[in-house]
């Protein structure tokens, strides 16, 4: 059964930047836009698994650091050319505080 | 001081490219008006036959719409026809009265189709084939008509058949010679291609002559009669039997023609040195050139000219001749008939449909025409063009290029052209696995043509972009004539902005912008913070322009500069510690093997930069190795970064019984002086203690070699992609002015390089005449250069040091969830 949890402060992630947040079936990138909004992926590009946290983010859209696809954060999609999907994990920020839904 | 003015007369291919030229050299020095006699933009010509053949629209082949005449601030007079050149009143009018003035006159009016002169010749229907009007004569004839008659079965004239044949008429080609294209092939290849294009449905009529055309009841042309008396229907006839210079507005104006505007080695006109001819009107040492490669040559060396920068000749051209019919393959170039005194190697598979025949003089190559195979149709061209002594390469010639490479070893041409011999399974795009055969699928079914949007549909060379050469070469093998090469220079950055990478810079430097968003909101960028291509490059420029002032920032840093570590293909990241000169001692071993062992380092390498390399590193221990490390006195090597990596040394006079300078020395204190210092691309600097050279001073950015009197030093080489060998710059005298200078050329290449371009790329945009007047001849501007790079480095920290003891080492640590 899938429930909200309290994950960081807002100010632990860098904004334009994300962090990666440890979980047992596999690392999840946390990422911070410029307006402050959070969204949250599985860390691993449907190309060859590059780790999505580490590539730069821009407008609501990470570049994974190893091939360059460009993602969409809302939704975990791939941006044309390219086509796969990393999965989405609800994410919300309540009172400077990081929430994620698992 | 006023602009001058120039003024071109004729909005084709040739002139507009001196334009581009020019604007690129000096795009301040003059005020550019254009005359046209046609009613578009210019367009390429070359691409009127696939568009005759329904394989292009008309809109694919426009290279500068009238957007482009707007931005850069040209006045443009489409559908005027200039009638006369007053060269005294040093102006020009068109037929409607518009007139402009000018201090620089460029001619570029083209050719006019040679038209038969046999009665008949101004009936409706008869045409010529030269322009889109001509093109929509033919499209819209075919739809209604049958009978199609070319005259001369040349390049034009087959393409324009193919075409007509494809938009279903009956077309016939009438030709004078024995053979068809007689000027590019023999009659071997003729036949094989005859044989060919009658299997597409084309009818000849060999060494037959025109004698009149004649009209049918509506007053069009109805039918063409030969000499002999025979008639055969004609509902068009395009006259496709040579083209001549039109001279005829030069020659009114009483500049000298002799089949075409004489011009000298500066394409300036023999008459009057303020005007200027290029393209199909231009007669060169008697030459009026016929296609796009030498007419692209003359722009070159007449926007040279017109620059001022005054170096360049022409000194004419070689061509080579390909057929644009899909689906046949013909190549022709240099002395395909051979005579007296030549050789020829001769290939002829009559059922396999493949025929070759190189040219030899003297063991080099001067012609070869081939029919059916022509893969290494531009191989043969460039070893024709560079007319070097064949050697053993002879035995191989005919087995092409990949056959005679893998059996000599590299013969000087590797890579040059060997696109067009890779099967299609070889793999082009190593970064994103992308093949060959997908490649040129990609062109030909989503009809690509150029380097982006190939990046864009197939991902190769969309990464680290070492493969966009041979993308390239694929593109220019897969399209022919129609490929055009991208001009770099002038390219904005990325989507997200207009501007090109010099105009940022400028407006960074001018303006006093000291943040991404200042820069953003300034130069009006699209997108509301930029991409992944623009972000580093602004933070680049920012930081390199103002030091100390600029904010850095991390989130617009490739990963690597980000970490301070190089990331791995399985997301872990290597550590390279700095071994100053490629120096070491035990102690320091002793940390590197320390650290190895205990944050179980996976793999120890010795890389070709002289230092270590601790690969397959998670990235939460990076701190803890880097703590542990900068504890033994060891510091990063930054071998993650558009910055300064290695200065590598041989042992030098220190040792060496040959050495005659102390290069470990020299390149200790080099690399110390340039620690942590940013740049455009990564920079690598060797010193060689003698000219026996074993630190491969020759491959670098920055290489210095000792002699008796002191040191020579190179600069702007490349080991990498393209090996480029280093220019020699100039002699220093100790090592203090081998520092003082080669502090100022990197300086230099850091305050005016463009992100991403090395200093082999900077160097050739720039040219290598201009940084040594700045470095080496200014010795003032040399100092000041110097000190500004100490200025900028002074008090870099080691970001090793900077990340363990402040605040960002929390992001190298992942959130763990409690339950
Ligand atoms: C570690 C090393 C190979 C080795 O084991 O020896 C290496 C490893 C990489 N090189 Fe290199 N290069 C290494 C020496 C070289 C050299 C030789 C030298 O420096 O003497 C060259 C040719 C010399 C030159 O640069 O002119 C070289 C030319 C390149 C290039 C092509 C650069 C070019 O301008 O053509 C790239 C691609 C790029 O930078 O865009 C590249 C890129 C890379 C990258 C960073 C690829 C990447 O972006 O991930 C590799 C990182 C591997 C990894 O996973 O950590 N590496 N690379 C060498 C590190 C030297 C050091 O101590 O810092
Ligand atoms: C169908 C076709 C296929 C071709 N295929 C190839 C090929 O595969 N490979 C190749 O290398 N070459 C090819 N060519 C040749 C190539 O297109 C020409 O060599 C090239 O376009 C010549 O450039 P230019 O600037 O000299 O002349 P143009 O491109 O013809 O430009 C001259 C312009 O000047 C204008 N003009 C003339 N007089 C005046 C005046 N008094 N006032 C104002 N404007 C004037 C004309 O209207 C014209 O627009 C082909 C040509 C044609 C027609
Ligand atoms: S280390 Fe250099 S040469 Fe080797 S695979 Fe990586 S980029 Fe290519
Ligand atoms: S792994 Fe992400 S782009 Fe290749």
């Amino acid at each position: 059964m899938s429930q909200w949890k309290a994950i960081c402060r807002l100010d632990d992630i860098p904004r334009l930047g994300a962090q990666v947040v440890a979980h047992p079936e596999g690392d999840i990138a946390l990422f911070r836009t410029a307006d402050d909004w959070v969204f949250a992926l599985r860390d691993k590009c449907p190309h060859k698994g590059g780790p999505l946290s580490q590539g730069i983010v821009h407008g609501e859209r990470v570049t994974c650091p190893l091939h360059g696809w460009n993602l969409a954060l809302e939704t975990g999609e791939a941006c044309a050319p390219d086509v796969g999907c990393a999965k989405k994990f609800p994410a919300r920020v309540e009172g400077g505080v990081v929430l994620l839904e698992l | 001081m006023a602009k001058q003015k120039l003024v071109l007369i004729g909005n084709g291919m040739a002139g507009v490219r001196t334009l581009e030229e020019v604007l690129k050299l000096a795009p301040e020095q003059y005020d550019i008006t254009v005359f046209g006699a046609e009613p578009h933009g210019n367009y390429n010509r070359i691409l009127l036959s696939p568009v005759l053949a329904g394989e292009m629209q008309v809109q694919d082949i426009i290279l500068n719409d009238l957007d482009w005449y707007a931005e850069h601030g040209i006045t443009l007079h489409v559908g005027k026809r200039v009638t006369q050149i007053d060269r005294i009143g040093r102006k020009v009018i068109a037929a409607d009265g518009t007139s402009a003035e000018y201090d620089r006159l460029l001619i570029a009016t083209g050719s006019q189709p040679f038209i038969l002169p046999v009665p008949g010749k101004d009936l409706p229907g008869v045409i010529g084939y030269r322009d889109i009007a001509d093109t929509q004569v033919m499209i819209d004839t075919a739809a209604s008509k049958q009978h199609a008659v070319v005259i001369g079965a040349g390049l034009l004239g087959l393409e324009a058949a193919n075409g007509l044949i494809l938009r279903g008429m009956d077309v016939t080609v009438v030709h004078l010679g024995e053979w068809i294209m007689e000027r590019q092939l023999d009659k071997t290849a003729a036949d094989m291609l005859q044989a060919s294009l009658e299997a597409k449905g084309m009818k000849f009529r060999l060494a037959h002559q025109t004698a009149e055309l004649l009209p049918a009841a509506d007053g069009r042309v109805g039918a063409v009669k030969f000499k002999n008396g025979e008639e055969i229907p004609a509902d068009l006839v395009v006259m496709a039997a040579g083209i001549r210079p039109d001279t005829a507005l030069a020659e009114a104006a009483g500049l000298h023609c002799n089949r075409g505007i004489v011009v000298s080695d500066t394409l300036q006109t023999i008459t009057d040195p303020r005007i200027y001819a290029v393209g199909e009107c231009a007669a060169h040492r008697g030459i009026a050139y016929g296609l796009v490669a030498p007419l692209f040559d003359q722009a070159k060396v007449c926007a040279n000219h017109l620059a001022q920068m005054g170096i360049a000749r022409y000194q004419g051209s070689v061509t080579s001749t390909k057929l644009k019919v899909t689906g046949i393959d013909v190549f022709s170039a240099g002395d395909f008939m051979g005579g007296e005194g030549t050789e020829a190697i001769l290939l002829h598979d009559r059922s396999g449909g493949v025929y070759k025949k190189l040219v030899l003089k003297d063991n080099t190559l001067v012609g070869a025409v081939m029919y059916g195979d022509t893969v290494d149709g531009s191989w043969y061209f460039q070893l024709l063009r560079e007319g070097k002594d064949l050697g053993e390469l002879r035995d191989h010639l005919m087995f092409g290029q990949s056959y005679a490479s893998s059996h000599l070893g590299d013969t000087g041409h590797a890579g040059a052209s060997s696109a067009a011999s890779l099967p299609d399974s070889a793999q082009v795009c190593g970064c994103n696995g992308v093949c060959k055969g997908s490649i040129v699928k990609a062109i030909q079914e989503k009809g690509l043509f150029t380097l982006d949007e190939v990046k864009k549909h197939t991902k190769a060379a969309s990464s680290c972009g070492s493969c966009s050469g041979l993308v390239e070469q694929i593109l220019a093998s897969t399209l022919g004539g129609a490929y055009q090469a991208v001009d770099t220079t002038k390219k904005a950055i990325c989507g997200c902005t207009d501007h090109n990478h010099g105009e940022v810079r400028q407006a960074i430097r001018e303006q006093k912008l000291l943040s991404i968003p200042q820069v953003m909101a300034t130069l009006e960028w699209k997108t509301p913070n930029g991409c992944a291509t623009c972000r580093p490059a602004l933070n680049y420029y920012l930081v390199s322009t103002w030091p100390h002032e600029a904010q850095d920032d991390p989130q617009s840093r490739f990963i690597n500069e980000r970490a301070h570590a190089n990331i791995q293909k399985d997301g872990t990241y290597s550590v390279v510690p700095r071994m100053w000169g490629g120096l070491t001692t035990p102690a320091e071993l002793r940390a590197i093997a320390d650290a190895a062992e205990k944050y179980q380092v996976p793999t120890v390498k010795v890389t070709g930069g002289q230092r270590i390399d601790l690969l397959g590193v998670k990235k939460e221990d990076l701190p803890k190795m880097w703590e542990d490390l900068n504890a033994a006195g060891m510091v990063s090597g930054h071998a993650y970064g558009k910055s300064i990596r290695t200065v590598k040394t041989c042992v030098g006079a220190e040792h060496c019984r040959f050495g005659t300078q102390r290069s470990m020395d020299l390149g200790v204190k080099l690399e110390k002086m340039l620690f942590a210092m940013w740049s455009p691309h990564k920079v690598k600097l060797a010193v060689s203690g003698c000219p026996r050279n074993c630190a491969e001073s020759g491959i670098k950015d920055v290489g210095i070699i000792g002699v008796d009197a002191g040191y020579e030093i190179y600069v702007a080489g490349n080991g990498g992609i393209k090996t480029e060998v280093a220019h020699f710059f100039c002699k220093a005298k100790d090592d203090a002015e081998v520092m003082e200078i080669s502090g100022a050329f990197l300086q230099l290449y850091r305050e005016e390089g463009w992100y991403l371009e090395r200093t082999v790329h900077y160097v050739s945009r720039v040219g290598l005449d201009y940084v040594k007047a700045q470095v080496v001849d200014d010795q003032e501007n040399r100092k000041a250069l110097h000190e500004r790079l100490l200025y900028a480095l002074q008090g870099e920290p080691d970001p090793w040091a900077e990340i363990t003891q402040g605040p960002r080492r929390k992001e190298f640590i992942p959130i763990t969830l409690v339950a």
